[in-house]
């Protein structure tokens, strides 16, 4: 039972990464009918913001290691410590939350500046020409974060406060082994706060019904003389966003660099697959589901009964799926069909 | 018939045996320099010789790939007769002359492994065909080691290899054509051993994971096999592929396996990740079978102790060589690297370092560049002044022996960079095996 419960958790997280990219992913794609295979750039991006801001808030004055006598070595203490003492380390300690105040605004700006700069001029591409324009895009964009930020992953630790992790069993009446990170408890909160705020935006506000309107039947609501292209615009920038956000949140988790974003590209298109082109619902549960069965697989139990089966199963589920019912789990009719 | 009669006399035939004798003679004595025109690459007249340093700069082990390539660097420089010398001044016995490699400037050129085997191939093919490199080195990962080691005895260039820890390195897929430096996953095994007994007992649960490559499994072997010796069980063994990154999935299973010890398999940012997500998941404060529940890391650096921060205090493993040894090879070394680069080598640093000078130092010992004779100076070759006390390449399997260091991560670090204590240097007589343990052919000299 303990371990059931440890293994949903680590799915459930794991799914909120999913979640939040593919839901990004089904916005783009379900409005402006572009397939983007440079979302997993813009994860990476968002990721690159935190490590950003970490390096601003940590510029260092050189001073001399007196402990080390080979050499001449120096040691990096950061202004604000020099500067404001404890106050300057907590403001450092902080630095990922505190990203995502920067990742916001500046997903936004490159989110607009990457469909007016490049993808508008593909609405009427074949799908075929979009993904190869926004997969180089996407390496484009790999390699500037390399030649700025290097090759090597960037340690973006999360506060100090929450680097421990949570006594679930003492929570909730379960076994003693029932311990969960913090950090991966708040990205499974922060994902779902995401995906509720994202739905209740499409679903309550006449911004989002528009935009809804728009994905239906895009020609009507132009005929009714609402610029439906200029809010799509927009919804391309809240993709981004929700892309940058789950990238920043995730730093803690698994250090990033230039390449994480196609790590979880593919993972995110298998998971709007399975969902279903188009439907966000879909790629959100779809997203969830392949993050635990990812989990289970990786048991022990599981693994013992079929080898290798953690490496292959999202994929093999996607497989079933498209050979059982090809428009995905809560896939629409007619979407990418005939 | 009375010419022959009159010219057939005893003067006539002595003087024809020794014409003949002279003349089958000369090629034998020239023979050596004949041998010599004809290998790959062979610099001629030239005055400058090419080494490729071929080195992951991307992928799992890439900081360990940086670090080696600038101790590359400073090889060519001490051997060019540039900077300070480092280790060229406490090598014993040493041919060297800091004029380059027989008199001719050492020039390179380098490459990234991307920690993939093929794209090993790739770099180091591209280095011996366009470039002509006479010599090309490399590590971090086992597999990448071998593949270019098979392609080295392939083309017949030589092969000095950098970190590598797997078995197989001078195991079942030596090649005359390649030689190790670095300890290997057996030597880790019987060094940790005796200090896990006396730290841990004789009555524990352990639960490996294990990086899904040729060094994962023997060390994973190798490991097993000294634990069950001492009378531990085995709980698991679960592999993880390299550059998983995130490892949650495979450590929630322990948390509940019934094991008080996890062995940590991964090296290079693997590590760094594992362990510190198995920290996050409370490991190191569990209690496990009424005992503190424990992480070994069989295998480790400086650099990955850099990374993994407080997570490696108190975590026991093994390491080639540590910046903080005090005998007179080590510290010329650090003080030369500290110099040019502001912080100490590492580990895979030193054993870059070290190959570089022994394959010139054998270059110069054999009077050639010529491969099998290279390789013949370096089979069975004894030296001592290179940090590790006296080593010896055996000829039998051209892996290097000598003492092997059990560390610990440093509670009360002295310096930034004083991340690793030594607990027990372990004597080469400790950790040496038959050539035959793992069976494998060299191959042969002429290719």
């Amino acid at each position: 039972m303990d371990a059931f419960v440890l293994q949903i958790l680590n799915g459930l997280d794991k799914g909120g990464a999913y979640a939040l990219i593919a839901l990004g992913l089904t916005l783009i794609f379900g409005t402006l009918g572009v397939v983007n295979f440079a979302h997993g750039a813009l994860f990476m991006l968002g990721a690159f913001c935190a490590v950003s801001l970490q390096k601003l808030l940590t510029l260092s004055q050189q001073i001399k290691d007196e402990s080390v006598t080979f050499f001449d070595a120096y040691k990096e203490v950061p202004y604000l410590e020099i500067w404001f003492g404890d106050t300057g380390s907590m403001i450092i300690d902080y630095a990922v939350p505190l990203s995502i105040l920067l990742a916001i605004p500046v997903m936004l700006l490159i989110g607009l500046v990457m469909e007016r700069g490049l993808i508008q001029y593909f609405y009427k591409r074949t799908h075929a020409e979009q993904i190869l324009v926004t997969f180089g895009l996407a390496i484009v964009l790999q390699e500037i974060v390399k030649s700025v930020f290097g090759a090597n992953p960037v340690p973006t630790p999360a506060p100090e406060i929450v680097a421990g992790s949570a006594d679930i069993g003492a929570m909730f009446g379960l076994g003693a082994g029932v311990v969960y990170p913090w950090w991966r408890l708040i990205y499974l909160v922060f994902s779902l706060i995401v995906i509720a705020i994202v739905f209740a935006f499409l679903q309550f506000t006449t911004f989002g019904m528009v935009v809804r309107a728009g994905m239906a039947d895009r020609e009507t609501v132009g005929l009714l003389g609402i610029n439906i292209q200029r809010r799509f615009t927009i919804v391309f920038g809240i993709a981004a966003i929700v892309a940058g956000l789950a990238g920043v949140m995730y730093t803690p988790i698994l250090p990033p660099d230039y390449h994480i974003g196609m790590e979880f590209l593919v993972l995110s298109f298998v998971v709007v697959v399975v969902g279903g082109m188009g439907s966000l619902p879909g790629a959100v549960t779809a997203g969830f589901l392949l993050g635990i069965l990812q989990s289970f697989a990786s048991m022990t139990e599981v693994k013992d009964l079929i080898p290798g089966i953690d490496q292959i199963i999202i994929y093999l589920v996607a497989v079933v799926i498209l050979l059982v019912r090809p428009r995905g789990l809560l896939g629409r009719k007619g979407v990418m069909e005939g | 018939m009375s010419f022959f009669d009159d010219k057939i006399n005893r003067r006539r035939v002595l003087q024809g045996s020794a014409l003949l004798g002279a003349g089958l003679a000369a090629p034998m004595v020239m023979r050596r320099r004949a041998w010599a025109q004809e290998f790959r690459n062979d610099p001629g007249n030239a005055g400058s010789i090419t080494l490729g340093f071929n080195v992951p700069q991307t992928g799992p082990y890439a900081d360990e790939g940086a670090d080696e390539l600038k101790a590359y660097q400073l090889a060519v420089k001490h051997l060019n007769g540039e900077g300070d010398g480092g280790m060229m001044n406490t090598m014993k016995p040493s041919s060297l002359k800091g004029n380059g490699v027989l008199g001719k400037k050492v020039e390179y050129v380098t490459g990234d492994t991307q920690t993939k085997s093929d794209a090993a191939r790739a770099s180091a093919k591209r280095m011996i065909e366009k470039d002509g490199v006479l010599m090309f080195s490399g590590g971090s990962s086992s597999g990448v080691a071998i593949a270019q080691q098979s392609l080295a005895q392939e083309m017949g260039v030589i092969f000095m290899n950098g970190l590598t820890h797997s078995n197989d390195t001078t195991g079942k897929d030596r090649r005359r054509y390649g030689f190790r430096h670095f300890f290997n996953a057996y030597m880790s095994g019987r060094a940790l051993g005796p200090v896990l007994q006396e730290e841990m007992g004789t009555d524990r649960r352990a639960y490996h994971l294990t990086a899904d490559y040729t060094w994962g499994w023997t060390q994973e072997e190798s490991i097993k096999n000294t634990t069950e010796e001492l009378g531990w069980q085995t709980v698991n063994a679960v592999k993880t592929p390299l550059g998983a990154g995130d490892f949650s999935q495979y450590i929630t299973p322990v948390l509940n396996s019934g094991a008080d010890v996890l062995i940590l398999n991964h090296y290079g940012k693997d590590m760094v990740n594992s362990l510190t997500q198995a920290v996050q998941f409370g490991l190191r404060d569990k209690q496990a079978n009424g005992k503190n529940f424990e992480i070994v890391v069989p295998l480790f650096s400086r650099l990955m102790a850099q990374g993994a921060g407080e997570n490696i205090k108190g975590i026991l493993g093994t390491t080639n060589w540590n910046w903080s040894l005090q005998d007179e090879g080590s510290q010329a070394f650090v003080k030369s690297f500290g110099q040019e680069y502001g912080y100490p080598p590492s580990q895979a640093a030193h054993t870059c370092y070290v190959q570089t000078l022994l394959y010139a130092n054998a270059c110069e010992m054999a009077g050639t560049f010529y491969p099998p004779e290279v390789i013949k100076a370096l089979e069975g070759f004894q030296f001592d002044g290179m940090g590790n006390g006296p080593t010896e390449y055996r000829a039998e399997d051209h892996q290097c022996f000598k003492s092997v260091l059990v560390v610990r991560g440093n509670d009360n670090p002295t310096s930034q960079f004083d991340l690793l204590k030594v607990v027990k240097e372990v004597p080469r007589s400790q950790v040496e095996y038959p050539p035959t343990l793992f069976g494998g052919e060299l191959g042969p000299y002429e290719v």
